[in-house]
C-alpha cells in the first residue's frame, strides 16, 4: 500500500480541475466569499493537507536527517 | 520631499545593506554565487521560493486581475498550489540528480542528462528568452508602485532605473546570497501590508468581506465566477496546469531548487508553501473592492487599482510603507532571476567555448552576464508594452515547453533522447513565440471548433504538438545516440 502513498498527490487536481465546472458560481457564499473563491481556497487547504499526509507516509522522511 | 518617498528610500537602503553584506564572511566561487554552495535550510529555501509568488506581480497583478477580470484572478493561486502540489514528486529528483553531477543551473541539468552541449545551449537560450519578461514585469512594477507611491515625485522610470541600479549592485557583490537576506525583509514587510489592507479596506467601505462581494455582485455579476467564453472554464484549468508543471521550470525557481541542503528541506516546505499561498486571498480583495471604489481604470490601468485605492484611504506615510514594500516584492525576484539566468548562460555557454575557464573567470562571466541581462530589461521596460499578466502567460508558454523532456529525465527511456527533446522544445517555442506575435487561435485553423477547445491555452496546444515531435523523433534516433555513446566509451567520456 505505501508504496502508491504518492498518487494522493492527484486528489488536488481532481479538486481544483476536474470538479471545478460544478464549483464555477457565486453562490452561495461560504465563510463569506463566493463559492468559487471559497472552493479554490478549500482545495489550498486540502493540498496542504494531502502533502503532509504524504509526507508522513514518505519512508525517506523516516529518521535524522541525512545530508 | 514628502514621508511616503522618504521611508521608499528607507526600505531602498535597507535592502542595498542586506544584499551587500550577506556575504561577509563567505569567500565567493561560482558555485557559492549561485546556488549558495548548496547549502540553504528550509527557511531560506522557503522565503526564496515564496518570494517567486509574492512578486510585484501578486501587489499589483494580483488586485489588477481580480480589478478588470474577476474571477479568472484565482487562476494565480490555484495553479501556484498545484506546483507545490507536483514538486513534492517532482523536485526531489533534480535535486539528486543535480547533487550527484554538480549541476548548478537548468542549462547543465539539460546537457548532463541528455548528456547534449546542444540542448544545453539550447534551454539557456530559451532560459533566458523566458526570464526577460518576467524581470521586466517586475522592473515596471517597481516603476510604478514607487512613483505612483510618492505621489508623482519620482517618474517610473526614474524608480525603475533606481531598482535596477540597486539590485545589479548587490547580486555582482553577493550573489544568491543577497537575495536570501533580503528575502526575509521582503517577506515581513509584504505580508503585513497585504493582510492589514485586505481586511482593512473591505471592512471600511463595506462593513466586511460578504457584504463587499454582495455589492460587487449587485453591480458586476458576472466578476464572481468563470465567463462562458474567453476567460472560461477551459482556459481556467488548461492555464493552471500548463502553469503547475511551469513553475519550478523557470530559470529561478530552478536555483532555488538547487540551493537546497537536502531533499527534505523541499519537501517540508511543499507541505507548508499552499497554506502560504492563500494569503493572495488578501489582494483579491482589495481589487474586488477597487471595482467600486475607484471604478474606470481600463486596460493595464487596472494594476494600479490597488495603489489608486490606498491613495484615496490613508495618510501619505502608510502610502510610503505600502510603495517600500512593493519595492522590496520587486527587488528580490529580480535578483534571483538576474543571477540564475547569468549562470545559467555561463554554463550552457561559456563553458563550452572555454572548457579549461577557472573558477575565477567564470565568476566573473557570470558577473558582466547579470549585468547584460539587466540591461536587456532595462531597455525593453523604457520601451513599455502590455499588460503585467500577459508578459507573464507567455514566459510560461516558453518555459514550459522543457516539461516533456525533464519529465522524461527521470526515466532514461527509450521514448526522449537528446534528439527527441531537441525538436520537441524547438517546435512547442516556435508555436508559442510565433502565438505570441500573430496572437492567432484554433479557431483561426478550425473555424467551426467549439469555444471550448479555443479557449485552451496555447501553450498547452503546443506542449501536446511537442509531445508527439519529442517521441517520434526519439524513436526514429535511437540507434544513432546508440552508436556515438558506444563511440564515446572508445574514445574518452564526456567530463561536461
Amino acid at each position: 500500500m505505501r508504496k502508491y502513498f504518492q498518487l494522493l498527490l492527484v486528489i488536488p487536481f481532481i479538486g481544483m480541475c476536474v470538479l471545478l465546472p460544478w464549483a464555477n458560481r457565486a453562490e452561495p457564499y461560504v465563510f463569506g466569499l463566493p463559492f468559487l473563491l471559497f472552493w479554490i481556497v478549500l482545495w489550498m487547504l486540502l493540498s496542504s493537507l494531502i502533502l503532509l499526509i504524504v509526507y508522513k507516509l514518505d519512508p525517506e522522511n523516516e529518521g535524522s536527517e541525512v545530508e | 520631499m514628502n514621508a511616503a518617498l522618504l521611508i521608499i528610500f528607507l526600505f531602498a537602503a535597507i535592502a542595498l545593506y542586506l544584499g551587500i553584506r550577506a556575504t561577509r564572511g563567505k569567500e565567493m566561487n561560482v558555485n557559492e554565487f549561485a546556488v549558495g554552495n548548496k547549502g540553504f535550510g528550509t527557511l531560506f529555501v522557503f522565503l526564496l521560493i515564496a518570494g517567486e509568488v509574492y512578486t510585484t506581480f501578486t501587489f499589483l497583478g494580483g488586485s489588477g486581475w481580480a480589478y478588470s477580470h474577476g474571477s479568472a484572478a484565482y487562476y494565480v493561486p490555484a495553479y501556484i498550489c498545484l506546483a507545490y502540489v507536483l514538486s513534492y514528486w517532482i523536485i526531489p529528483k533534480i535535486w539528486r540528480f543535480a547533487k550527484q553531477h554538480n549541476v548548478i543551473s537548468q542549462p547543465q541539468y539539460f546537457m548532463k542528462s541528455y548528456n547534449s552541449k546542444g540542448l544545453g545551449v539550447v534551454v539557456a537560450f530559451i532560459g533566458t528568452i523566458a526570464l526577460i519578461p518576467y524581470i521586466v514585469i517586475q522592473l515596471k512594477g517597481l516603476g510604478i508602485i514607487v512613483s505612483e507611491a510618492s505621489y508623482g515625485a519620482i517618474t517610473p522610470i526614474m524608480a525603475s532605473t533606481i531598482g535596477a541600479v540597486i539590485v545589479t549592485v548587490y547580486v555582482v557583490i553577493s550573489g544568491i546570497h543577497g537575495s536570501a537576506w533580503t528575502a526575509v525583509l521582503k517577506d515581513i514587510m509584504i505580508l503585513i501590508v497585504i493582510i492589514f489592507l485586505g481586511i482593512y479596506i473591505p471592512h471600511h467601505y463595506f462593513g466586511g468581506i460578504q457584504p463587499m462581494f454582495e455589492a460587487v455582485q449587485a453591480a458586476k455579476p458576472e466578476a464572481l465566477s468563470l465567463e462562458a467564453e474567453g476567460y472560461s472554464l477551459a482556459w481556467f484549468i488548461s492555464t493552471i496546469v500548463l502553469n503547475a508543471f511551469g513553475f519550478y521550470l523557470l530559470p529561478q525557481s530552478f536555483s532555488v531548487i538547487l540551493s537546497a541542503k537536502s531533499e527534505r528541506a523541499l519537501k517540508k516546505n511543499a507541505v507548508t508553501l499552499p497554506l502560504y499561498t492563500i494569503l493572495i486571498l488578501f489582494a483579491f480583495f482589495i481589487g474586488f473592492a477597487a471595482i467600486l471604489q475607484v471604478p474606470g481604470l481600463q486596460g493595464a490601468d487596472g494594476d494600479l487599482s490597488l495603489l489608486r485605492l490606498v491613495m484615496q484611504t490613508f495618510d501619505p506615510w502608510v502610502v510610503g510603507v505600502v510603495g517600500g514594500a512593493g519595492l522590496l516584492t520587486a527587488l528580490v525576484p529580480v535578483s534571483v532571476m538576474i543571477m540564475s539566468g547569468a549562470i545559467g548562460l555561463m554554463t550552457g555557454f561559456y563553458k563550452l567555448i572555454k572548457p579549461n575557464s577557472t573558477d575565477r573567470q567564470q565568476l566573473t562571466v557570470s558577473k558582466v552576464f547579470v549585468i547584460l541581462i539587466i540591461l536587456a530589461a532595462y531597455l525593453f521596460t523604457l520601451k513599455g508594452g502590455n499588460a503585467l499578466a500577459i508578459l507573464n502567460i507567455m514566459s510560461y508558454g516558453l518555459i514550459t515547453q522543457l516539461v516533456p523532456a525533464i519529465i522524461f529525465s527521470f526515466f532514461h527511456s527509450k521514448f526522449m533522447n537528446k534528439y527527441g527533446a531537441m525538436a520537441g522544445i524547438l517546435t512547442g517555442v516556435s508555436i508559442v513565440l510565433f502565438n505570441a506575435v500573430t496572437s492567432f487561435k484554433l479557431v483561426n485553423i478550425f473555424p467551426n471548433i467549439p469555444s471550448v477547445l479555443n479557449d485552451i491555452n496555447m501553450g498547452f496546444v503546443a506542449i501536446i504538438i511537442n509531445i508527439i515531435i519529442g517521441i517520434t523523433v526519439s524513436l526514429a534516433t535511437n540507434s544513432i545516440v546508440r552508436k556515438q555513446s558506444e563511440n564515446e566509451v572508445l574514445n574518452e567520456p564526456v567530463t561536461n
